[in-house]
């Protein structure tokens, strides 16, 4: 019951919260530079007056400003995001057109970051003076500092060019017409290259986190009790200090979780990966405003959606929680 | 130096074309290409960018096509005759052709096209259908074009990306920018459209009733839609794509893919479009509005480096506004050959106190850039102070369009008669801000207006030359705006894919002739 008052609350700002979000985005898109009309009619590489009017009318791009404001805010009140200048399609198709392929990817990073960097950081934790635990932080530094874009070339230029064991680009094999189990196993094969790369920044951070927060909570005097009682070290390791170091982990993991629509520019261009960051990047470049503001509607309120499940998540995890809000 | 490998594989591929031409063609097969970037549409006739018309100029058609010399060749027109004052062309149109849903093509679908379709949706076609009085259909595969004065390019106009032919069935009495069919292109070509995963693939296939006997070869072409410069350079390298149309690579790796096993590079199917490198330079104010500075500018520019270097050795300086490949083409001129003395000399005549000049890279990539650091550089020496504004594509074409720049980069496509590619750079009743396509520079000379006018209107041909050679004369002296480079755009295939370019809009109709040697 508590909860789900608490849900309630939460919602009811989240709304207040997107809505408030949504007009900063319009007004912040306006002050980039380029007019969509224009960028439209430049690529076309030919334009007259006439074909000017005609877009910025089709687009109610002549109308004053706090009339767009009030469509788009009226339309997005009926889950109407538009219309998208340059690719001619409602803005809603083309996000979740793209949709899956993001969250499929992101997902698979997540999961991969989260349960790859608390392993590797609990390990080198309990190998604190040893070689071992000194090459797990070597390597979670150097993938922590090392650009993602390089570390998705050189991985490209290795495991496609040179060993050819994985595909360098794309979501399946185009014409091999695969169903059913083959396209499983094809899509999975296309995920490993990109997946990897972007789980391990996260990866990295995960190992050093927990690390230092597992040596923080191992000095403090539960832990000293339950070694005095007798228990083996590494039921000590897994029930008193790791449960307890988990809670700015699960933070991170929020934060890492509400970027899961918009995080992926980077990869999913560099694997040609068809997903929303994408769609973002090339939204922006072409000044594909509505296409822009949809993309930022929903990653924000994924944000609001990931940080509700984190303060859940802290209950879960520490029950002290629960009293204090 | 590094000319040497490219020339020798273009000659080579030069020897290898003949000999193809003499083999049997052989059926079947799918092409793996790329497409970069992704299209917005596929309509054509709605759309006219470059990548709508490599896709799209497989699946529509024109009257017309042009051969690499820029002959006009039967597309859907048989054959044509112009009357002899210059102002009636009669179209014969072929029979038998179907659009891909199976309706008939027809006289109707011309002239629904020209006179409804594109002086609708279309700049480049309502800038040509301005001369047109009347279009008629005398009879189902007949259509007369009436002109209200003689036009010189009127016959090299109905190239397919342009003046495309579209289905008066589906669009009249639509809202044309809604019809449903937009996401489901119908046209009269060698391919139809089978489908489109956004960000992945565009997929077509072989039209099975395409009019010409055989034709097409291939069973489909794949599109692949890959971002990243890097990533469409392994996938020819790795063997996933076949063909890597023109632009798709960075010139830094053209040598490298180029000098593969198995690879083949040309040069040809540019013709048409004539890419033409053209630096802006800002007649309004500041130091470019001194016709001695942009004469420096012109001295102070190394243009063979630039070619040498960041182009492979690929394409032609220009001798002036008037490309090597152009209609009209004076030869007399006196060229501006890299002279930074003769640069410096100008600079001190006009008094130039060292104000500083702002270049406008173009936003298209690395080759670009370095261009931009090159002429940076070559502008220095001769003591210019130059400083570069980095912009994306959204902030160059407001900035261009608002005409704020000094100096900017651009280039221009020529369509194979100067009154359509050339002049619009230059008259002055195509300033006007929001476009950066139009005469940006800023350029007024009521004497090049004029000469241009009669020129686009004398009849016959022969009377346009001494027009335009006048015109060039004047422009040559002026300097409107710098002449860099008529780029080579090479495309990069694999040597078995034979007849690849057969028109001069190279890849936009390439696979109708294609065929693979396996």
């Amino acid at each position: 019951m508590l909860y789900a008052r608490l849900i309630v609350m939460r919602l009811l700002k989240a709304v207040v919260v997107l809505f408030l979000i949504v007009i900063l985005n319009f007004v912040l898109i306006q002050l980039a530079p380029g007019d969509p009309a224009a960028i439209m009619a430049g690529e076309a590489g030919a334009t007259d007056e006439e074909f000017l009017r005609q877009l910025r009318e089709r687009f109610g791009l002549d109308q004053p400003l706090y009339v767009q404001l009030w469509r788009y805010v009226s339309g997005i009140a009926m889950l109407d995001f538009g219309w998208s200048y340059r690719q001619g399609m409602p803005v809603l198709d083309l996000i979740l057109a793209r949709l899956p392929a993001t969250l499929l990817l992101t997902g698979t990073a997540f999961v991969l970051s989260l349960a790859l960097g608390i392993l590797a950081g609990s390990m080198a934790a309990a190998r604190v003076k040893k070689p071992s635990g000194s090459l797990i932080m070597a390597l979670a530094l150097i993938f922590y500092a090392t650009p993602l874009f390089w570390v998705a070339l050189m991985a490209v230029v290795l495991f496609s060019v040179y060993l050819d064991w994985l595909p360098a680009y794309g979501m399946y094999t185009v014409g091999a017409g695969h169903t059913g189990l083959a396209l499983v196993l094809d899509i999975a094969k296309h995920l490993v290259l990109p997946a990897t790369t972007l789980a391990l920044f996260f990866m990295a951070i995960y190992t050093r986190m927990t690390r230092a927060s597992m040596l923080e909570a191992s000095q403090q005097d539960y832990v000293k009790t339950a070694r005095a009682k007798g228990l083996a070290p590494r039921v000590i390791q897994r029930r008193h200090i790791l449960r307890n170091a988990l809670l700015p982990i699960i933070t991170l993991a929020g934060l890492q979780a509400g970027q899961m629509v918009g995080g992926a520019i980077l990869t999913e261009t560099v694997f040609a990966w068809p997903g929303i960051g994408r769609l973002m990047f090339e939204a922006l470049q072409q000044r594909d405003y509505n296409l822009l503001l949809g993309i930022f509607f929903f990653s924000a309120a994924l944000v609001i959606v990931f940080n509700i499940i984190t303060d859940l998540v802290y209950r879960l995890a520490d029950p002290r929680i629960k009293g204090a809000s | 130096m590094r000319k040497t490998p490219l020339a020798a594989t273009i000659a080579a591929l030069a020897f290898t074309t003949t000999f193809a031409l003499a083999d049997e063609p052989k059926r079947g097969g799918t092409i793996d290409t790329i497409i970069q970037p992704e299209p917005p549409g596929l309509v054509l006739g709605m759309v006219q960018n470059d990548p709508t018309r490599k896709v799209a100029g497989n699946i529509y058609e024109g009257l017309l096509r042009y051969s690499t010399d820029l002959e006009p060749i039967p597309q859907l027109a048989e054959s044509w005759e112009v009357s002899d004052d210059g102002l009636t062309y009669t179209f014969h149109l072929r029979e038998g052709v179907l659009w891909h849903d199976g309706e008939p093509f027809t006289a109707d679908d011309v002239v629904f096209s020209a006179d409804v379709f594109h002086r609708e949706l279309n700049p480049s076609a309502r800038a040509v259908l301005q001369h047109v009085e009347s279009i008629e259909a005398t009879d189902d595969h007949t259509v007369v074009f009436t002109l209200a004065e003689p036009f010189g390019p009127f016959l090299i106009s109905f190239e397919a990306g342009t003046f495309t032919m579209v289905p008066k069935h589906i669009y009249e009495g639509t809202d044309f920018r809604d019809n449903e069919a937009n996401n489901h292109p119908i046209g009269t070509g060698p391919f139809k459209f089978g489908s489109w995963d956004r960000g992945t693939v565009i997929q077509l296939v072989r039209n099975e009733d395409y009019y010409e006997e055989g034709l097409p070869y291939l069973d489909g072409v794949n599109w692949h839609i890959i971002p990243d410069g890097a990533s469409r350079a392994v996938a020819f390298e790795n063997g996933t794509v076949d063909v890597l149309p023109n632009g798709t690579v960075e010139n830094f790796d053209i040598p490298r893919l180029s000098a593969m096993e198995n690879a083949c590079i040309t040069d040809e199917g540019n013709e048409y479009f004539s890419p033409f490198a053209m630096l802006w330079m800002n007649n309004r104010e500041g130091p470019t509005a001194d016709k001695r500075f942009r004469q420096a500018v012109m001295y102070a520019m190394n243009r063979e480096f630039a070619r040498d270097v960041l182009w492979n050795g690929m394409g032609q300086v220009p001798l002036s506004a008037f490309g090597s490949n152009a209609k009209f083409r004076h030869d007399g001129l006196e060229p501006y050959d890299y002279d930074p003395d003769r640069a410096r000399q100008l600079l001190d005549e006009m008094g130039y106190d060292g104000e500083e000049v702002r270049l406008l890279p173009l936003p298209y990539g690395e080759t670009w850039n370095r261009w931009a650091e090159a002429v940076q550089q070559n502008l220095r020496e001769v003591g210019v102070n130059v400083r570069t504004v980095a912009t994306d594509v959204g902030g160059w074409n407001q900035r261009l369009g608002d005409w704020d720049f000094d100096l900017a980069f651009t280039y221009l496509y020529q369509y194979g008669d100067p009154a359509l590619g050339i002049t619009r750079s230059y008259r002055s009743d195509n300033i006007e801000k929001g476009s950066p396509w139009n005469n940006v520079e800023g350029y007024e000379n009521a004497r090049i207006d004029e000469l241009f006018d009669e020129a686009a209107t004398a009849y016959p041909e022969e009377e346009r030359e001494a027009l335009y050679h006048e015109a060039q004369e004047i422009l040559h002296e002026d300097v409107p705006v710098g002449w860099l480079l008529e780029l080579g755009f090479p495309t990069i295939y694999r040597c078995d894919v034979k007849d690849l370019i057969t028109s001069s809009v190279g890849i936009n109709d390439a696979f109708r002739d294609a065929w693979l040697d396996r």
